[in-house]
């Protein structure tokens, strides 16, 4: 089957390398189109001004965080159902775009919260969460590069990734199952969205940028993994972009 | 846009500091990791040589002790 022929970070690595840099284009068209969308051609906010304008990151970051995380905890399945080797690979690539994300969620969570309820930071369900997250990918990265074996390291990871994703639900839910200080969702699936279309199109945009950004942050990363982790291959060794490096290094040695 | 409207633009009725330093710092931090991948995949190019680099100084060592007569072994 296709899929299994990529789960081979031999097939994967040059459709990774084709993948992410389309990726990254449109990332960053949609995210210039995004801040248009949010920053010039929507209103003001009735209530809160103009300091509502760090929704258009805010709430994409913070989603991503939650996103990444769970795609973290869906390689570590496959990895520990399959055995596949793409699988750890992938886990580890996503981690520190996915911690990138949860910090920045807090840190323009912080510099909201300021302005309208008074304190950068409270200990409130939907806040800790959060932080709880950012713990969670830092431990991950640590674990797995704490651990030399490859194998070994793969299996602890996807272990913490799998029992960390149970925070997810929680940080999502966390506005509704306590009185927090943190607003509800804006936007559910379940619900028509609270908010004017104009801004709720800026979000979006925003959100689909940050998702290519991640997803082509994720693949370029993985390349150089699997060159790392695979290089004692023939492959490896045999791809022109090695022999180039080599023959540049030479040349500079 | 006149240069006023620009600043009015700009100071965020007030809230300026909070939206760009929201925006400038997510704006930096993924520039950084930019860069930080970047330098990653040319630290898995020199590993990768160096790998190389090691197999073939061990396939010449193991050449040489081969065709030295006093190696020993295959006389």
């Amino acid at each position: 089957m296709k899929l299994f022929h990529y789960a081979a970070p031999q097939n994967f690595y040059p459709l990774a390398g084709r993948l992410w840099p389309v990726m990254a284009l449109l990332a960053s068209g949609l995210a210039l189109a995004g801040l248009w969308v949010g920053f010039v051609l929507a209103p003001s906010d009735a209530q809160q001004g103009e300091a509502y304008r760090i929704i258009y990151i805010h709430v994409p970051v913070s989603w991503m965080a939650m996103l990444i995380y769970l795609a973290m905890a869906f390689w570590s399945v496959l990895g520990l159902v399959f055995q596949t080797r793409l699988s750890g690979l992938m886990t580890r690539a996503l981690a520190p775009t996915g911690a990138l994300m949860a910090f920045l969620s807090l840190w323009t969570g912080a510099l909201w919260g300021k302005p309208m309820w008074g304190t950068y930071w409270v200990w409130d369900a939907r806040l800790t969460s959060m932080l709880i997250l950012l713990f969670l990918y830092l431990g991950y990265i640590a674990l797995t590069s704490a651990i030399d074996d490859p194998r070994r390291s793969d299996r602890a990871g996807a272990l913490v990734a799998l029992v960390g994703a149970i925070n997810v639900p929680i940080i999502y839910f966390s506005v509704k199952w306590w009185n927090t200080l943190h607003q509800g969702a804006s936007v559910s699936l379940t619900q028509s969205p609270r908010m004017a279309s104009v801004m709720l199109s800026g979000m979006l945009l925003m959100s689909l940028a940050l998702w290519l950004y991640a997803a082509a942050m994720a693949l370029w990363r993985v390349r150089s993994l699997i060159l790392v982790r695979d290089s004692h291959a023939a492959w490896v060794q045999q791809l022109p972009e090695v022999q180039t490096y080599r023959a540049l290094r030479g040349m500079t040695a | 846009m006149s240069s006023n409207l620009t600043w009015e633009w700009l100071a965020m009725g007030g809230y300026g500091l909070y939206v760009w330093g929201s925006m400038g710092v997510s704006l930096l931090a993924m520039l950084l990791e930019v860069w930080t991948v970047r330098r990653g995949r040319q630290h898995a190019l020199e590993s990768v040589c160096t790998v190389i680099d090691d197999q073939q100084e061990r396939a010449v060592s193991r050449g040489d002790a081969l065709q030295d007569p006093h190696a020993g072994g295959i006389a």
